[in-house]
C-alpha cells in the first residue's frame, strides 16, 4: 500500500488527543498541518524525531502550521508520554478502529500492527501537499516538512513573519 | 533526508584546524546529550590521528525540551567565545558532562571558573542576544541540513550516515585519500 500523494485531498478525521477530549483535521482548516504518523508510543527512533519536531514548533508556527503526531497507542499512553518528554502538540490516538486513520492515508503496516513512519503536510484547503514515507528505523529528520511549507507560503505568495 | 550541509562551513564557525584542511568534520551536537559524550573522545582520536589534513568544526543543536540545561550550555560555550575560550569551554562541557548534567546551572558555574573564565565577565558576555540568535542560527541550520538527532556528522559536507563508532574509519579514508 502506497501513502497517499501530493494533489490528494487528505481523509477527514476525528481522534482522541487526550482520555476526554478529541481533535479533528477540519478544526485546523485555513491552516497548515503537519501529520505525523509514527509506529509506537516509548520507541527510541519515535522519541528523537518527535523531541526534534517538539524542538522546532516555534518554527512550524512562524509557518502557519500545526503539528499532530498519530500513533495506534491509546490516549493514556500518549498521555504518559508527552508528559515524560515535554511535548507541546497533540499526540492523536487511531485506536478505535485500530489503524483506520493511517489505513486511511496509506501508512498502516498490517502484518506489524502499527502506523507506519510517515509525513504528510496538508494546506489550509485540506488537500496534501507533500508526503514521505521512512523506513521503520529511520528518522527523517524536519527539512522535508519545512520545505514543503516554504514551497507553500512561496506558491501562495505569502509574507513570512 | 537531504543529508547535505545546507550551511557552507565559514569563518565564522567554532573550527579547529586550517582552512584549507582537504577533509572537514563537521559535528552537530547537544553538551548535554550521553550520545555526543561518547561521540567527544572519539572525535579527540579522530583529531589526534588525522593532523593537518582534517578540520573539526562544531555547531549548536540543543534539544532543549529533552535536555534541560543544553541551551544554557550552548550559550555558555558561545558566551566563552567571545572572550575567545571557546574550545576549552566545550572540552569541559563533555569532559565532565555527568557532573552539571546532574547539578545543572551550578555545575556548570563550575565550569566556567575551571576553564579561568572571570563570572562577572561571562555574565556579561551571555547578556548579548547575538549568542542566544547564533546558538538558534546553528540548529536552525542543522534541521535544513537533515539532522535528526545528536551527534550528526557530515563528512565534507554529506551527513554520515553510519553510527559514530565506524566514523574514525570513515575520516582515516579521506584523509588517506587527500592529496
Amino acid at each position: 500500500m502506497a501513502i497517499l500523494s501530493p494533489g490528494t485531498v487528505a481523509p477527514a478525521f476525528t481522534l482522541h488527543s487526550t482520555p476526554d477530549q478529541s481533535l479533528s483535521l477540519s478544526d485546523f482548516r485555513g491552516r497548515n498541518v503537519i501529520l505525523a504518523f509514527y509506529p509506537a508510543d516509548w520507541s527510541p527512533v519515535c522519541g528523537d524525531q518527535l523531541a526534534l519536531y517538539n524542538e522546532l514548533l516555534p518554527e512550524f508556527s512562524r509557518l502557519d502550521a500545526q503539528l499532530l503526531g498519530i500513533s495506534v497507542d491509546g490516549p493514556w499512553s500518549h498521555a504518559a508520554l508527552s508528559s515524560d518528554r515535554h511535548y507541546h502538540f497533540p499526540l492523536l490516538s487511531d485506536f478505535e478502529p485500530k489503524g483506520e486513520v493511517a489505513r486511511a492515508y496509506g501508512a498502516y503496516h498490517a502484518t506489524e500492527g502499527v502506523a507506519e513512519r510517515a509525513l504528510f503536510v496538508i494546506d489550509g484547503q485540506g488537500v496534501i501537499r507533500w508526503s514521505h514515507l521512512s523506513p521503520m528505523g529511520v528518522n527523517p529528520g524536519a527539512d522535508g516538512i519545512l520545505k514543503a511549507l516554504d514551497d507553500i507560503h512561496a506558491v501562495a505568495g505569502q509574507e513570512l513573519p | 533526508m537531504s543529508g547535505t550541509l545546507a550551511v557552507p562551513v565559514t569563518e565564522a564557525d567554532h573550527a579547529k584546524g586550517s582552512a584549507d584542511a582537504a577533509v572537514t568534520l563537521v559535528e552537530y551536537g547537544d553538551y548535554q546529550c550521553p550520545f555526543c559524550g561518547m561521540a567527544y573522545p572519539i572525535v579527540q582520536d579522530i583529531l589526534a590521528r588525522s593532523g593537518a589534513k582534517l578540520r573539526f568544526v562544531f555547531r549548536n543543536f540543543p534539544l532543549s525540551q529533552a535536555h534541560p540545561y543544553a541551551s544554557m550550555a550552548a550559550q555558555v560555550a558561545e558566551g566563552a567565545g567571545t572572550l575567545g575560550r571557546f574550545w576549552e569551554m566545550h572540552d569541559w562541557l563533555y569532559q565532565h558532562q555527568d557532573a552539571w548534567t546532574e547539578s545543572g546551572a551550578e555545575g556548570i558555574a563550575d565550569g566556567v571558573r575551571a576553564v579561568g573564565l572571570d563570572p562577572a565577565r561571562m555574565e556579561q558576555a551571555l547578556e548579548d542576544t547575538h549568542i542566544a540568535e547564533r546558538v538558534r542560527h546553528d540548529f536552525m541550520g542543522g534541521v535544513r541540513s537533515g539532522v535528526n538527532g545528536t551527534p550528526s556528522f557530515y563528512l565534507n559536507g554529506q551527513l554520515y550516515a553510519g553510527g559514530f563508532d565506524t566514523l574514525g574509519q570513515a575520516v582515516a579514508k579521506l584523509v588517506a585519500q587527500a592529496p
